[in-house]
């Protein structure tokens, strides 16, 4: 990481929220030489130590371990002119996220050690958050043979993918659950049957039925979800199902749980605040993969969250440019950004009553950790400091040229939003900061 | 009434009472048409470009002989023709013939919403000539005039439309334009060929199109592409003119004064049979007779807007 400074703070009546110890509190938290020292109602620190930190008065804003984004695609190497590790991480920081894992859908697509060894490197270099690279489960993401699993996890990716693309080849996925397992890396499916899915570029629905546009049906996602469940059920391996998207996979995915296969699951804030409806104007900020669903479908990927059906909050960040963007929706890339707006967007759902606040952190630093097996997600006293600050209340309205993503495919540009990140602090270091000392 | 549009790009953004105003306007510019001088001065010095990404004669010259009858000058560029060939993105293109200060910009494209994506970036009158699957409203308002011309009214009228309903933009501007003049519409297709939820929309959706026949005051046949049946839509077109063709038998179930519509072009003996088409209640002709009529209505009222204006202000704001 870029940053080599670690921060002495003192963080008075802070809303301490540790889902690592289930706990919600109010408290102060002192960090001294980067690590947490001390958490405690009224720290009484002396007048020497006290003259050696800096004291943030908070008010009773909130302290979250870290915030942990388990699925952004940061287009380095390849893409750079669309997001690099500096930039996506930049981001990331901004967003209140201490870390995150990025896909392999890179040019060259990360399904070699060389690869992920450069991802590390860069990100060791320009990084303002820690970057853990997910390795493809094809060679190239073709579908047809294994990548080298065991090189990738021994270079450092933390799980194996072909996001972007669905594993179509059912011998491939179970080889995949299989051969992965001896490496303890987690598969992450890209649930989407593609003939299924064909050429479409919304929801089926009767909104793709009013616009004349080719409709991708929630089946094409259920299908997928149901075999990826039952060859987990026979391999054994751990599955994990990203960005769920309508209501039939919440339901697979819960009784797969209570059946006791080995599943995991994440779904992303545009799938809990937006519906298809949103492409009634053509605007293909709106056209991502998995498609926007109907409201039935919010409701009930929020009943997941609810009930733990879900485990995780991901972003699925997608930068892509105005060269893929601003073209007829046919053509145009799918995917949005989703880094600097994601901490309001998931406020949103507390204030619903969704979710409790330890809850939306849990969902949003400990379980995605746990998943990929990091130590992240707590503020256990000793440990480094990766923390996230965040003013609940502010109200403000989003606008993505002030984001520090090169991308600008933001679909919540121009809403009215509340809650705010003030503070990031990553491996001991302060990453971003809105707060003036 | 003055037409307050800037476009036309949809019978979804129509009131019924501007449907009405479009069509009273047609009404009145048709007899221009069988004069022996075939030409008035309404929009003499305006500026009409086509833009023509798909196929088209019917359309095309429809609009160009319309656009020609009012004295506008009118401009023709196709996709072969294009410099999309070259690279270049709609929208440059678009912006380049802007700086050229066009009136009316006539579109056809395969995507769907592409001219409602453009329709916000230029100060130029767009109308959408058919996008995708989406609309096609002037095809649907030649319709509308056919069956007034014919019927008397709207109101009241039972349209079934039949055939490839989920690739048709005729069948979506005709479903949402009809219900809003207060017909019932009925759309029948195999179930392939059926997009989902179109209730919703208003339609009475069935698959036996023997059942909606005798119903119907107006019977509208959709082309079917070959196409279709590489998609695993219909095992063959040979089936589907078996089972869904409008023929002499099948059409002996239907009212004595039914009408039979086809937006053209008819694959003769697959989605209608040649007797149907050229017999006594087919009035194919005289929806592309009117088709000219309707088009010359849009681009009147469209043309009492002064785009050169606007564009002129916008510049000098700049």
């Amino acid at each position: 990481m870029k940053f080599r400074e670690p921060v002495n703070v003192l963080l008075r009546n802070a809303r301490v929220l540790d889902p690592s110890l289930e706990r919600d509190f109010f408290s102060d938290l002192l960090i001294l030489e980067g690590r947490i020292r001390e958490i405690g109602p009224e720290l009484n620190l002396g007048a020497d130590l006290l003259s050696q930190v800096q004291s943030l008065d908070l008010q009773g804003k909130w302290v979250l371990p870290g915030l942990f984004d388990m699925h952004v695609h940061l287009r380095e190497p390849g893409d750079e002119y669309k997001e690099t590790i500096e930039s996506g991480t930049r981001a990331a920081a901004a967003g209140g996220f201490a870390a995150v894992a990025c896909m392999p859908n890179t040019k060259p697509v990360n399904d070699s050690a060389a690869v992920t060894t450069y991802i590390l490197q860069r990100a060791r270099e320009q990084g303002s958050c820690f970057v853990f690279p997910v390795g493809a489960i094809s060679r190239g993401l073709l579908g047809q043979d294994l990548a080298e699993l065991g090189e990738l996890r021994e270079a450092g990716a933390v799980a194996v993918t072909d996001d972007g693309r669905p594993v179509m080849n059912s011998l491939l996925m179970r080889r995949a659950l299989e051969y992965a397992s001896a490496f303890d890396l987690p598969v992450i499916s890209h649930a989407e049957d593609l003939h299924l899915a064909h050429d479409g570029v919304m929801n089926e629905g009767p909104v793709s039925t009013m616009l004349g546009l080719r409709g991708i049906p929630r089946a094409a996602e259920e299908i997928m979800v149901a075999r990826d469940l039952l060859l987990a059920e026979m391999t054994h391996g751990q599955i994990h199902i990203a960005h769920v998207s309508t209501a039939g996979s919440v339901r697979l995915i819960r009784e797969a749980k209570a059946r006791g296969i080995h599943v995991t699951a994440e779904t992303a804030p545009h799938y809990f605040t937006l519906t298809d409806e949103a492409l009634m104007t053509f605007d293909t900020v709106f056209k991502v993969n998995p498609p926007l669903r109907r409201p039935e479908d919010v409701g009930a990927i929020k009943e997941g969250l609810a009930d733990g059906t879900i485990d995780a909050i991901a972003t699925d960040h997608a930068p892509h440019s105005v060269l893929e963007k601003d073209t007829e929706l046919d053509l145009a890339a799918n995917g949005m950004i989703g880094l600097e707006s994601a901490v309001p967007l998931v406020l949103g759902l507390v204030r619903e009553g969704v979710l409790t606040p330890l809850q939306a952190a849990a969902k949003m630093s400990l379980n995605p950790a746990r998943i990929l097996g990091l130590p992240f997600g707590t503020l256990n006293p000793g440990t480094v400091a990766h923390l996230t600050v965040i003013d609940p209340e502010l109200r403000y309205i989003l606008d993505c040229n002030a984001f520090q993503s090169k991308s600008r495919n933001c679909p919540f540009h121009g809403r009215q939003v509340q809650g705010q990140v003030l503070l990031t602090i990553v491996d001991g270091c302060m990453a971003f900061t809105r707060m003036s000392p | 009434m003055p037409f307050k549009r800037k476009d036309l790009l949809g019978l979804r953004d129509l009131a019924a009472d501007e449907i009405e105003h479009i069509l009273e306007t047609a009404f009145s510019l048709k007899e221009i048409n069988t004069r022996s001088i075939k030409k008035v001065p309404t929009l003499r010095g305006k500026t009409i470009v086509h833009l023509f990404y798909e196929p088209s004669t019917r359309t095309r010259t429809s609009f160009d002989i319309a656009a020609k009858r009012l004295s506008a000058d009118t401009y023709s560029i196709t996709g072969s023709t294009s410099s999309m060939v070259k690279g270049e993105t709609f929208l440059d293109t678009l912006k380049n013939l802007e700086a050229m200060h066009p009136d009316i910009f006539i579109i056809r494209h395969s995507a769907s919403g592409a001219p409602h994506r453009l329709a916000t970036r230029t100060p130029v009158s767009i109308v959408n000539a058919g996008d995708g699957m989406h609309e096609h409203p002037s095809q649907a308002l030649l319709d509308m005039m056919t069956i007034i011309e014919k019927k008397g009214r709207l109101d009241g009228l039972t349209v079934l439309i039949v055939g490839d309903i989920a690739h048709s933009r005729v069948a979506r501007s005709n479903l949402l334009g009809l219900k809003k003049m207060g017909a019932h519409v009925v759309a029948c297709a195999p179930p392939t060929l059926m997009p989902v939820d179109l209730d919703l929309m208003g339609a009475e959706v069935c698959s036996k199109v023997d059942d909606a026949i005798p119903h119907a005051d107006v019977i509208m046949v959709l082309r079917l592409q070959k196409e279709r049946q590489q998609q695993m839509l219909l095992p063959s077109m040979r089936e589907y003119s078996v089972c869904y063709g409008i023929n002499r038998s099948r059409l002996e179930r239907a009212r004595r004064d039914a009408i039979i519509m086809h937006p053209g072009p008819i694959n003769r003996g697959v989605e209608i049979s040649p007797d149907v088409a050229d017999g006594p209640q087919s009035v194919i002709l005289d929806q592309v007779s009117n088709g000219v009529a309707v088009r010359m209505a849009v681009l009147y009222l469209l043309g009492q807007r002064d785009a050169s204006r606007a564009l002129a202000q916008r510049e000098e704001s700049a």
